[in-house]
C-alpha cells in the first residue's frame, strides 16, 4: 500500500471541487510527495484519471470501498 | 510547448447557466490551461460582486425537473421563480455542488482572465463598480486576439 504525505478529504464534494482542491493541495507539496484523496463523487474516478494524464502527476493507485473512492497522486 | 488555451463566451445570466462557464474555466485552469472568459449580454450578470440576484425560471424551461408536473400556465404565478430558485440552491448545497461565488473565486485565484463586453455594458448601463475587481473591458476584436490562438473555444 502506498504511504501518503498528505490527505485530502473530498467526501461530499461534487464536480469539479475534488479536482480543484487536489490541484490546490498539490501546489503546496513538493515533487515526489504523495497526496491521498478520499471522494464520494462517482464521477471522480474518470476525472482523476483524466487529471493525472493531463497534468502528468502520476496516479499511483486507486480503490473503492463502501461508496468511497480513494486516489493516490504523486506530485510530478 | 506553450500552454493550452481555452476561450469561453458567457452569454447567459441565470443561476443554472452561470455554472458551465465557471466550472469549465476553473477545471481547465487546474489542468494547466490559460483561460479567458468574455462576458456579454446577460452573461455580464455573472460579474456582479453580489450574485444573489441570479434566478432560475421554470417558465419556458420544460426540461427543468419539477417535484410535481405543473402546467405552463402555473409557472407565471407570483413566487414560482423564487421557489424554483431556492429549490435549486438547496438541492445544490445538499449534493455538494459549489456555489457560483465559490467557483468564480476559484477562477480568480487561478488567474482566469475575465473580460466584460464594453458594448453591452454600455447598452444595459451596467455600473462597472458593481463588478468584481480585476475585470477588463474589451470588444469583439479583443476577444479574437485570445480566441484566435485558443485550442478550444466555447459559446455558452
Amino acid at each position: 500500500m502506498v504511504q501518503e504525505d498528505k490527505l485530502l478529504d473530498a467526501r461530499g464534494l461534487n464536480c469539479p471541487l475534488p479536482i480543484l482542491r487536489t490541484k490546490k493541495a498539490l501546489g503546496e507539496m513538493s515533487a515526489g510527495q504523495i497526496l491521498k484523496i478520499v471522494a464520494t463523487d462517482p464521477g471522480a474516478v474518470k476525472d482523476f484519471e483524466a487529471f493525472s494524464k493531463q497534468t502528468k502527476n502520476p496516479l499511483l493507485d486507486q480503490a473503492e470501498a463502501g461508496g468511497e473512492f480513494v486516489f493516490f497522486i504523486q506530485k510530478a | 510547448m506553450d500552454e493550452k488555451k481555452l476561450a469561453i463566451v458567457a452569454t447567459k445570466g441565470t443561476l443554472d447557466w452561470g455554472y458551465p462557464p465557471f466550472i469549465l474555466a476553473s477545471t481547465a485552469a487546474a489542468l494547466g490551461y490559460s483561460v479567458e472568459i468574455f462576458f456579454t449580454f446577460y452573461g455580464l450578470q455573472l460579474l456582479k460582486k453580489d450574485l444573489s440576484h441570479l434566478r432560475v425560471s421554470p417558465l419556458g424551461n420544460p426540461a427543468m425537473p419539477m417535484p410535481v408536473p405543473m402546467p405552463t400556465l402555473m409557472m407565471v404565478l407570483p413566487g414560482m421563480e423564487g421557489m424554483a430558485t431556492s429549490m435549486m440552491k438547496s438541492k445544490m448545497k445538499a449534493k455538494g455542488v459549489a456555489s457560483l461565488e465559490e467557483l468564480r473565486e476559484l477562477c480568480v485565484e487561478a488567474e482566469v482572465r475575465m473580460v466584460a463586453c464594453q458594448m453591452t455594458v454600455d447598452l444595459f448601463e451596467f455600473d462597472t463598480a458593481d463588478f468584481i475587481d480585476g475585470i477588463e473591458l474589451g470588444g469583439a476584436a479583443a476577444f479574437f486576439e485570445f480566441a484566435g490562438e485558443a485550442d478550444i473555444t466555447l459559446f455558452i
